[in-house]
C-alpha cells in the first residue's frame, strides 16, 4: 500500500497536467475522454480530473439537508464562467430563481495558489524526496490551465448577473407537466444544438436536474417512465458533448428501482448531512465541528475502459474553508484513547508511525 | 505465468463449443462487463471464423472498440470482414403511444434483425459458431417500459436460435436489481436455462487496488457430461487491467 501510493499520485498528476484543449473548461483525460470541472477542485481531484464528458452523474440527496444543492450550484456556476450552455430543471415553480443562488468565483486567485503549496509541505513531510517534483508541477498547474479549468467559489457571494443574463441558460420547472415527455424533448433539442460532429466537440454543455422524483412532480409515481427517461438522457448525453447531473432523494425511490438508477449512473455520489450533536462521531473524527456533511463516491465513470477506478477513500467530509469555499477532505480518525478495545488497531498504528517518524529524523 | 492465470476463467468455463448459454451477473459495486469483453475477444480469435452479434444497450460502439483494441482485437476490422455485427440499441425506444403492442413490436423487430443476421452467417460455408451477446438485459426491460414478460419472450425467442442454428449466448445482467418476488423471473429463468453462470461480486472486505473482486463460476454443462459434480463451482479473485485480467485464487497473488 505504502509503495503504491507515490506511484498513484504521480500517475494522476500526469493526467491533470495534460494539455488543455481549445474549448474552455474541457480537459483531456485518458482513453480519449475529456473532463468537465465539477466546480469543486477537490471533487475533480478525487474523480481523477472531473466529470467525464458524456457521462451521467447521479447525486443521492440527503432527505434532511440540501447539500446536493451545493454540488449543483458549483457545477452550474462553473459552467457559466466557462460560457457553456446550460439546462436546469427543478420541481420549483420558478426554476430561474436558482440562478440567483449561484456562487461567485473567488476574487483572489493568489490567495489560493499561495495556500496550496503550504498544505503540500505539511503533507509531504515524510516523503521529502518527492517534494520537489510535486511542488514544481503543482505550481505550474496552478498558474497554467488548472486555475482556469476549475475555480474556487465563494458561497457567500452571489454570481454577478451578467454571467447568466445571456441566452445560454434554459430553465424548466418539472411541476407543470404530467409526464416527462416535455422535459425529454427539451433535453433532446438542447443536446441536438450541441451535438458533436464525429469526435470534434465544439462546445461543452451541462444539464442539471434537481430532485427528479420529488413528490411535487406528477410523474413521481411512474417508476418505469422515470427510468426510461434517465436511460434516454444517458444516451443523449453520451452522443453529445455534455454532462448531466441528476440529484434525487433515494428514500423516495423503491429499493428495487434504486438499484436500477444506480446501475444507470456513470458516476454515483451521495451526500449526507451529519447531526449537530453526535457525541460518538465527534469523538471519532477530528475537525467534526467544521464539517458540513459527508460525501461518498460510489462509482466513477468508466467510459472507454474496463478497469474500475479504485479510490483511496470513498467518503470525504465537506467543509467550508474560511466560511466560503467548499472543500473536501479525507476523514481523519482522531486518536482514540485505549479504553475502547475495538479501536486498538488504529490507535496502535497511529502512534507507531509517528514514533518511527520521530526516530528517523 | 500470466498465461496460466488468464486461463483460470477459461478453465472454469470449459472448452468452447457451440450452443452454450453463459449468464454473467454483476452488481453496482463490481461491474462484470470485463467478462463480456473476454468472451468477445475469445470469439473473435483470428484462428477461428466465428461470428459475434453484439446487442448493445449500455454503451456505444466506440466504447467497446477502444477497450477491445487495448486487448489486441480490432472490432472495426472485424466489422468490415463481417465477423462482428454491432446492433446499437442505445436509443431503442419502444414507443408508448399505442400501448403494449408497439413495445413488443420494438423487441420483435430486434429479434427479426438478429434472426436475419444469424441466417445470413449460418448459410455461409465453413463451420462457424455464432455468438449472440447482450449488454445488458435489465436495460431491455427499461426500453420495454417494465414489461418483463415481453423481455422474457424475447429471450426465449433468442434461445430458439440455439436449437436451430447452434448459436451461443452470452448475456449480462445485474443481480442486485431483482430483489422483489415479481421481478425474479427475469433473473431466475435465464439462470435456469444457462450452462454457465458467472457472478462478479465485490470482496466482503471492500475494494482494494490489487484485488478488484471475485468471480464465482458455476458450470452446469460439465456436470452432466462427465458425471462428476465435484469442483465445478469455482471461486477466484480477479484484477482488471487495460489489456488483460488477472485471475488468481485467494491469497496466491505474488
Amino acid at each position: 500500500m505504502a509503495s503504491s501510493r507515490p506511484r498513484g499520485g504521480s500517475f494522476s498528476r500526469n493526467i491533470s497536467s495534460a494539455a488543455t484543449t481549445q474549448i474552455p473548461g474541457v480537459k483531456l483525460g485518458p482513453n480519449g475522454t475529456s473532463f468537465l470541472s465539477s466546480g469543486i477542485p477537490d471533487l475533480d481531484q478525487i474523480l481523477g480530473g472531473g466529470f467525464t464528458l458524456g457521462s451521467l452523474v447521479m447525486v443521492m440527496e440527503d432527505p434532511e439537508a440540501p447539500h446536493h444543492m451545493l454540488l449543483l450550484r458549483n457545477f452550474m456556476s462553473q459552467g457559466l464562467i466557462h460560457k457553456q450552455t446550460l439546462l436546469y430543471a427543478s420541481p420549483e415553480r420558478d426554476p430561474r430563481g436558482f440562478l440567483g443562488t449561484l456562487p461567485s468565483p473567488m476574487a483572489s486567485k493568489e490567495e489560493k495558489s499561495h495556500e496550496r503549496p503550504a498544505e503540500q509541505d505539511a503533507n509531504l513531510r515524510i516523503a521529502w524526496q518527492y517534494k520537489k517534483y510535486f511542488g514544481e508541477q503543482n505550481s505550474e498547474g496552478q498558474r497554467g490551465g488548472k486555475a482556469e479549468y476549475c475555480n474556487d467559489f465563494d458561497l457567500r457571494k452571489p454570481l454577478e448577473r451578467h454571467f447568466y443574463s445571456g441566452q445560454r441558460v434554459d430553465c424548466i420547472s418539472l411541476r407543470d407537466s404530467p409526464n416527462l415527455a416535455p422535459l425529454l424533448e427539451r433535453c433532446s433539442t438542447f443536446s441536438a444544438q450541441i451535438a458533436k460532429s464525429d469526435d470534434n466537440i465544439t462546445c461543452a454543455s451541462r444539464i442539471a436536474i434537481q430532485s427528479l422524483c420529488s413528490p411535487q412532480c406528477d410523474f413521481s409515481d411512474k417508476d418505469w417512465e422515470m427510468l426510461s427517461f434517465i436511460r434516454s438522457l444517458k444516451g443523449m448525453v453520451r452522443s453529445s458533448g455534455a454532462v448531466a447531473v441528476i440529484s434525487f432523494p433515494p428514500s423516495l425511490v423503491s429499493p428495487a428501482f434504486l438499484k436500477r438508477w444506480q446501475h444507470l449512473a456513470d458516476t454515483l455520489i451521495s451526500v449526507k448531512a451529519i447531526p449537530d450533536e453526535d457525541k460518538e462521531l465527534a469523538k471519532l473524527l477530528t475537525g467534526y465541528q467544521d464539517m458540513l456533511g459527508l460525501l461518498s463516491v460510489h462509482k466513477v465513470a468508466r467510459i472507454n475502459t474496463q478497469v474500475p477506478a479504485i479510490l483511496e477513500a470513498t467518503t470525504f467530509s465537506m467543509k467550508l474553508r474560511k466560511r466560503r469555499a467548499l472543500v473536501l477532505e479525507c476523514l481523519n480518525q482522531a486518536p482514540v484513547d485505549g479504553s475502547s478495545g475495538s479501536s486498538y488497531g488504529t490507535s496502535g498504528s497511529c502512534s507507531g508511525s509517528s514514533k518511527t517518524g520521530n526516530l528517523d529524523f | 505465468m500470466d498465461n496460466s492465470r488468464a486461463n483460470l476463467l477459461e478453465e472454469a468455463v470449459g472448452i468452447s463449443k457451440g450452443g452454450r448459454v453463459v449468464v454473467v451477473e454483476d452488481c453496482v459495486e463490481t461491474s462484470g462487463a470485463f467478462v463480456l469483453h473476454h468472451f468477445l475477444k475469445r470469439s473473435l480469435y483470428p484462428d477461428t471464423s466465428d461470428v459475434v452479434i453484439f446487442i448493445a444497450f449500455a454503451h456505444p460502439f466506440s466504447h467497446y472498440e477502444r477497450i477491445l483494441r487495448k486487448m489486441g482485437c480490432n472490432l472495426t476490422v472485424h466489422r468490415k470482414t463481417h465477423r462482428f455485427v454491432f446492433l446499437d440499441m442505445l436509443t431503442l425506444e419502444c414507443p408508448d403511444r399505442n400501448g403494449k403492442e408497439t413495445r413488443q413490436d420494438g423487441l420483435l423487430a430486434l429479434y427479426g434483425e438478429i434472426e436475419k443476421a444469424v441466417e445470413i452467417y449460418s448459410s455461409l460455408e465453413g463451420s462457424r459458431t455464432i455468438t449472440i451477446m447482450i449488454d445488458d438485459i435489465s436495460l431491455i426491460e427499461v426500453a420495454a417500459n417494465g414489461l418483463s414478460n415481453h423481455v422474457l419472450d424475447f429471450l426465449h425467442y433468442c434461445y430458439t436460435l440455439k436449437a436451430k442454428y447452434g448459436c451461443s449466448f452470452v448475456t449480462l445482467n445485474h443481480e442486485d436489481i431483482y430483489s422483489s418476488a415479481n421481478t425474479l423471473p427475469l433473473i431466475l429463468q435465464p439462470e435456469y436455462l444457462a450452462d454457465v453462470i458467472i457472478k462478479a461480486e465485490p470482496l466482503a472486505t471492500g475494494l482494494a487496488s490489487d484485488v478488484h473482486g471475485q468471480l464465482t463460476v458455476l458450470n452446469k454443462g460439465s456436470v452432466c457430461d462427465l458425471g462428476d459434480s465435484s469442483s465445478k463451482v469455482r471461486n477466484f479473485h480477479f484484477r482488471v487491467k487495460e489489456n488483460i485480467v488477472d485471475y488468481f485464487y485467494p491469497g496466491t497473488q505474488t
